[in-house]
């Protein structure tokens, strides 16, 4: 016991982050929200960039390009680097579909708080059932990484909780895999009203690598409604909080 | 019976034609009596070749570094099962089964892996119709009767936050007499999505075949590449990979120590490893940017290099972690009542462990020596050799100081490799991937050796990519150590395995 204390005070200390009061931390190879090159052409050696991304997270019209976040997986070999760039920037959760894509000169809207009703119940206290349908455990352990210490979530009055019973909403990762999809929608029904739903990770909002292939549902956009999309595979647990904090109306 | 095999080496291809093509009783008879000698089947499974189906089963030496590869060719719906005489030949079977519509004669626990139908119309090894879905999870449980005996069913979700599978316990009050594990919800189909490959895809759905395990699949993978296309990474992408595996070794090696803590309810260890794990993974990030790995890797070397100043910041952040992570860890070897909970617990025999082919931490706690990167040394393991730790109890205590030796061999692994990691490029020009092939890939991950077996057409593109995930050998090992223990210690026993559920399910 008392050796315990000891390696407290001495080695490990105090490592609860200040975020979100002092700046995050991010590696200075971190990919996030991409920085669209418009003055580029779109036939970049004969090859239209749009096509050269295969997971189709990029677009080319007329108008120019817009980019898919919902389907970019934030690849280290980009095909289209060309066109886009990666910045540090990790804020990238969005609440509604159309809010994941990015345009060349259009506006660029984070997470909104939730309505009014709903931050007086989960302003403080919001609980989540969390549910892998196919999920790799990348963005299961980049959720889970939350409650550690260095993150705290508690803090903030979210948890991650056993029984879709004790919670006030569902948290997805995963493609939505033919065999999940039964036991993700009972979950979602044992679930009290009100209740929200977290799409965390490219797979949840639209199939990530997995997109278009057969065992798969494309994500959970076509079976429940979202109230938050987290971008990236796997999302920054930064990433994360701040979605979770801007729909809790903490920031923003 | 010396040339029913053909004898291969990780990572070296041969053609196609050169795997030798035995008769049916060469081929079983091959299997039992090599691993009557301490080999190991890697891998096994089934190839349509016309009408008929090819199996291909793959087996690793005890010794010399020597794998062996040999077919057969089963033109029936039927084939003779030896997992009584070899049990770690089971699951193998099932799967074939499973994807072939093959029923294999005399096998003792015949159940669906993954409920998906087979690849063969009209063919379901239990008779199930093609035109209607198949219910996951709804099988032939083992039951045990009994006026006081009780089933628990558990999953597919779960309490915390993990992937989903279903666990029936038949218990006697709070002794379990028998676990059995059904899984195939996370199954997304990837070896399917593999023929005809590589695709632009791939490379991304190899580090999400087990999210935790980027770099050890994508490694087996970009292996598996280089050796179909005679492409040669350079020597400082053979260390770059060689720091990322260790590193994926000891973030997740770090975070179970703190969950087996949690388990015993021990707190402060659970709290320091809880953050120390992410440590670990932001020394991946400043590698590549991303915590998982993702993004490293790519065919015919690194996507980054890494720099003096970066050297140097790993180098301090990895003294920092060691000196941490000791603190963490030596607070439960000194603490009584964590010990007397981890010492006897989820007890799994050597000889149990060697019966059912269990491999990595997991084996090496039962006294088996078993790692593939001094077994079947790759990449940079053929220059830099890491001590494999064993211990002998086989319990969760000895899965426990397994994975902490671990840590320390690869901290100094990773500490010797950037000291004196090669100047020059990180990756190579990749050639063009040759047809009619066959290669093995193995690595050692965090949780034991990962398998990829992959086979080219004439035309260079995949005719079969099969992934064995260190999961495939090892959840049996779980369900044996669950006998006879308290229900209560199932979340102890299981997070000293920590098996993956997608790694499985594919």
């Amino acid at each position: 016991m008392l050796r315990a204390l000891k390696e407290r005070l001495t080695i490990q200390g105090y490592r609860t982050m200040a975020y979100p009061d002092g700046p995050v931390v991010l590696p200075e190879r971190f990919r996030g929200y991409p920085a669209l090159t418009q003055d580029l052409l779109c036939n970049r050696d004969g090859v239209f960039c749009a096509e050269t991304c295969p997971y189709d997270a990029l677009g080319c019209s007329e108008e120019g390009l817009s980019f898919d976040l919902g389907k970019c997986l934030f690849c280290a070999d980009c095909p289209a680097a060309a066109c886009v760039g990666f910045s540090k920037d990790h804020r990238l959760a969005v609440s509604r579909r159309e809010d994941l894509l990015v345009t060349s000169g259009g506006e660029r809207r984070l997470a909104q708080p939730l309505t009014p009703d709903l931050r007086k119940l989960f302003g403080r206290s919001l609980k989540f059932r969390e549910v892998s349908a196919g999920g790799c455990n990348a963005c299961e352990a980049d959720s889970n990484v939350l409650t550690t210490i260095g993150w705290d979530l508690g803090r903030f009055g979210i948890q991650f909780v056993a029984s879709p019973r004790h919670a006030d909403g569902l948290w997805v990762t995963g493609p939505v895999s033919e065999n999940m999809r039964e036991a993700l929608l009972k979950t979602w029904e044992a679930i009290p009203s009100p209740k929200i739903v977290v799409a965390c990770g490219a797979c949840a909002i639209n199939g990530g690598p997995f997109i278009d292939a057969p065992q798969v549902c494309n994500g959970i956009d076509s079976l429940l409604p979202v109230d938050l999309y987290i971008p990236g595979c796997p999302p920054h647990p930064a990433t994360i909080l701040d979605g979770l904090l801007r729909l809790q109306g903490r920031i923003g | 019976m010396n040339n029913a095999l053909c004898l291969i080496s990780n990572a070296i291809p041969v053609a196609c034609a050169e795997v030798p093509c035995n008769d049916q009783d060469t081929f079983l008879q091959t299997i039992l009596e090599k691993t009557s000698h301490g080999w190991r089947i890697s891998s096994y499974f089934g190839l349509l070749e016309g009408d008929d189906t090819a199996l291909y089963c793959l087996l690793a030496a005890p010794l010399d570094g020597v794998l062996g590869v040999m077919k057969t060719i089963c033109s029936t719906a039927e084939f003779p099962s030896i997992a009584t005489q070899v049990p770690q030949a089971q699951l193998f079977e099932r799967e074939i089964a499973e994807q072939y519509g093959i029923r294999f004669e005399g096998h003792p626990w015949f159940k669906p892996v993954r409920f998906v139908h087979s690849q063969v119309s009209g063919r379901d090894a239990w008779g199930r119709p093609d035109d209607q879905p198949i219910q996951v999870g709804v099988m032939d449980y083992y039951r045990v009767e009994g006026d006081e005996i009780h089933e628990v069913a558990v999953g597919p979700v779960h309490a915390g936050v993990i992937e989903p599978g279903h666990f029936r316990f038949q218990c006697h009050g709070e002794q379990v007499f028998h676990l059995e594990i059904s899984l195939g919800y996370q199954h997304r189909g990837i070896e399917r999505m593999l023929i005809g490959g590589p695709h632009p895809r791939t490379l991304r759905q190899m580090e999400a075949i087990a999210g935790d395990t980027s770099i050890g699949h994508g490694l087996a993978y970009c292996m598996a590449l280089e050796a179909l296309s005679r492409t040669r990474p350079p020597a400082a992408a053979h260390a770059l990979r060689g720091i990322a595996l260790e590193l994926e070794r000891l973030a997740n090696h770090t975070g179970d120590l703190g969950a087996i803590a949690g388990d015993v309810g021990y707190l402060p260890t659970a709290s320091f490893c809880g953050r120390i794990r992410g440590d670990f993974l932001n020394m991946s990030a400043l590698i590549c940017g991303s915590r998982f790995g993702r993004g490293l890797l790519q065919h015919g070397g690194t996507v980054f290099g890494v720099d003096q100043v970066m050297r140097e910041e790993l180098l301090k952040r990895l003294a920092t972690a060691r000196t941490e992570l000791t603190s963490a860890i030596d607070l439960l070897w000194s603490t009584p009542s964590v010990m007397s909970r981890l010492e006897g617990t989820g007890f799994v025999s050597q000889e149990a462990a060697a019966e059912m082919g269990l491999v990595g931490p997991t084996a090496r706690a039962c006294d088996l020596k078993r790692d593939v990167r001094s077994d079947y040394p790759f990449g940079i393991y053929r220059m830099a050799q890491v001590p494999i730790v064993t211990a002998y109890h086989g319990d969760v205590c000895a899965r426990s100081t397994v994975r902490w030796e671990e840590c320390q061999k690869s901290l100094d692994f990773c500490v010797e490799q950037l000291r004196q990691l090669p100047s020059g490029p990180h990756a190579a020009e990749p050639g063009n991937v040759q047809g009619d092939k066959l290669v093995a890939t193995l690595t050692e991950g965090w949780r034991g050796e990962i398998c990829h077996v992959a086979m080219t057409g004439a035309n260079g593109r995949f005719r079969q990519y099969k992934i064995t995930d260190p999961s495939f050998h090892n959840w049996q090992g779980l369900a044996m150590a669950l006998r006879n223990e308290q229900i209560s210690d199932f979340p102890l026993c299981n997070k000293s395995f920590n098996l993956s559920y997608c790694g499985f399910d594919l």
